[in-house]
């Protein structure tokens, strides 16, 4: 597992057993925040792994840079995304895994999910969070 | 306090005029305002203007001339023309200069825009994830808006269909082929649910308006219209925007709701004033959001009022009378002053085919982009 990376720092722990994403909550209005600030009244936190889609669409054309996934029309997949209401504290907009387009539907749960994004020059995986439903379907 | 009316208006027509930069086009507008006005460039004390992606406007002065005017360029993203038509209106408010211009252009590359996570204050990951485009926002928010209230893939087809029937009647107009609603709900799907006819493109295009203080305005035009409302806002706490890696739970306004709602307070006037509204269709979805955005219906029923045809030329209340976005195309600093330009043509009752039947009097525009922010205005006879 050593030739894997978070794609970025403080974004969720890593390595871990069950991974979570990072947020910060702000003493002073109680309010969450993601990714997390870096402020005197924000304390980081772990955000809860569980949560019911809020809404979704479909990425179904390449995205141009600063997109890394690939740069050759040939090797992309579409991809959904949506946005996850983490119950109590913020919704978080992600990449969706193991689930077509087709059986998304508003207020479906989902759970957390650290996946390889794609390799970087050095050959490293780079580790990218997205939800996936938590039943199966 | 002088009022503001707008004396001249001129236009590089939408869509992609090879072989001529954004500030050609820019200039070309800006004459065409001066002859409409029959004035010349030396009367003209002041501007604002801008793009976001052809250059700053005051390098305008080249071709128009070197008469030492104050000449600010304006960059604040899909409001740039609307910032710059508040700055000339305020500027002219507050007693300062008497006569200016605004002016807006862009000449953008094809495909989506490019997206810069630490412009926008967010970090690289966001960008190299494929999660910061704009698509995805505007196929996300009407998701759930289609969710929440009823909204049908019909009403996003009928929203297009009509942008491209009105286009047809607009020579300055980009794609001015009608498209039927079959063939919109069956093209390629962009980003669910909304499919490549129900978007707008990064375009090309330019337009200039001539303001003056109100009482010296029948000096220059027998027509004159009045600038009565214009109101810019960016977005509240809990607003669904553009870009955002999280949201709030709790829900609440969007910069529309503000923006619509100082503009009726400084115009003095209700909704149902209105005869006819520009509102930002960066897509379908968004026109219809809008509609409720901007006080002009409660949510969800947009339905029956689209099916009924409700914002057809012919309609209780027209929207996007001249294509919209969706069929002009979005040449970000030249698109809020597009919105301006029809009102007025409306308003002098000379848009030809296009025409708003029963003398139309009060006309609304609204301009919504990222990361959130909102202008409006009110134009009246």
């Amino acid at each position: 597992m050593s030739n894997q990376k978070p794609i970025a720092e403080n974004l969720f722990t890593w390595p871990s057993e069950k991974p979570k994403l990072l947020g910060s909550k702000d003493s002073e209005t109680g309010r969450y925040f993601f990714p997390a600030k870096r402020s005197n009244t924000h304390e980081q936190v772990e955000l809860s792994t569980k949560g019911t889609l809020w809404t979704w669409t479909v990425q179904r054309f390449m995205p141009k840079t600063p997109y890394i996934g690939t740069d050759n029309p040939e090797d992309f997949e579409p991809y959904p995304v949506g946005y996850i209401e983490l119950p109590g504290q913020i919704m978080v907009e992600s990449r969706l895994t193991g689930v077509k387009a087709g059986d998304l539907k508003i207020g479906m749960e989902m759970e957390l999910s650290i996946e390889p994004f794609v390799k970087n020059k050095d050959g490293e995986e780079l580790m990218m969070f997205s939800f996936k439903p938590s039943k199966d379907l | 306090m002088s009022d503001v009316a707008i004396i001249g208006i001129g236009i590089h027509p939408f869509g992609r005029t090879e072989g001529m930069t954004g500030l050609q086009q820019g200039v070309h507008a800006a004459r065409e305002a001066l002859s409409d006005a029959e004035m010349e460039w030396s009367n003209i004390q002041f501007a604002f203007g801008g793009s976001s992606a052809a250059g700053n406007a005051d390098a305008m002065v080249n071709d128009l001339g070197l008469t030492g005017i104050p000449f600010m360029n304006v960059s604040n993203g899909c409001a740039t023309g609307g910032s710059s038509l508040l700055s000339a209106y305020t500027t002219i408010k507050s007693g300062q200069f008497d006569i200016g211009m605004a002016v807006g252009f862009d000449k953008h590359p094809r495909g989506a825009f490019n997206a810069d996570p630490e412009a926008s204050g967010l970090e690289k990951w966001y960008g190299e994830t494929g999660l910061m485009l704009t698509t995805q926002f505007f196929g996300m928010k009407i998701q759930r808006y289609m969710h929440d209230y009823g909204i049908t893939s019909d009403s996003l087809a009928i929203v297009a269909e009509k942008a491209f029937e009105n286009a047809s009647l607009n020579p300055n107009a980009w794609r001015r082929d009608p498209v039927s609603k079959d063939t919109i709900l069956n093209a390629m799907m962009v980003s669910d649910p909304l499919t490549k006819y129900m978007f707008c493109s990064p375009a090309e295009g330019a337009v200039a308006l001539i303001l003056c203080r109100a009482d010296i305005a029948h000096k220059y035009t027998s027509k004159p219209l009045f600038l009565k409302g214009a109101a810019f806002r960016s977005r509240p706490l809990g607003s669904f925007e553009v870009f955002s890696p999280s949201l709030e739970i709790e829900r609440g306004p969007s910069p529309t709701v503000g923006a619509s709602e100082a503009t009726f307070e400084m115009a003095g006037m209700n909704r149902s004033d209105i005869d006819l509204a520009q509102l930002q269709d960066t897509e379908s979805g968004a026109e219809i959001m809008h509609m409720a955005e901007n006080g002009f219906c409660k949510d969800g029923e947009q339905e029956k009022l689209l099916h009924d045809g409700d914002t057809k030329l012919n309609g209780k209340l027209p929207v996007n009378t001249d294509g919209g976005c969706i069929a002009n195309g979005e040449p970000v600093g030249a698109s809020g002053l597009r919105q301006v330009y029809e009102n007025c043509v409306q308003l002098r009752g000379a848009a030809g085919k296009r025409q708003v039947q029963g003398n139309p009097k009060t006309a609304y525009t609204h301009v919504y982009g990222a990361p959130g922010i909102s202008a409006c205005t009110i134009v009246t006879t």
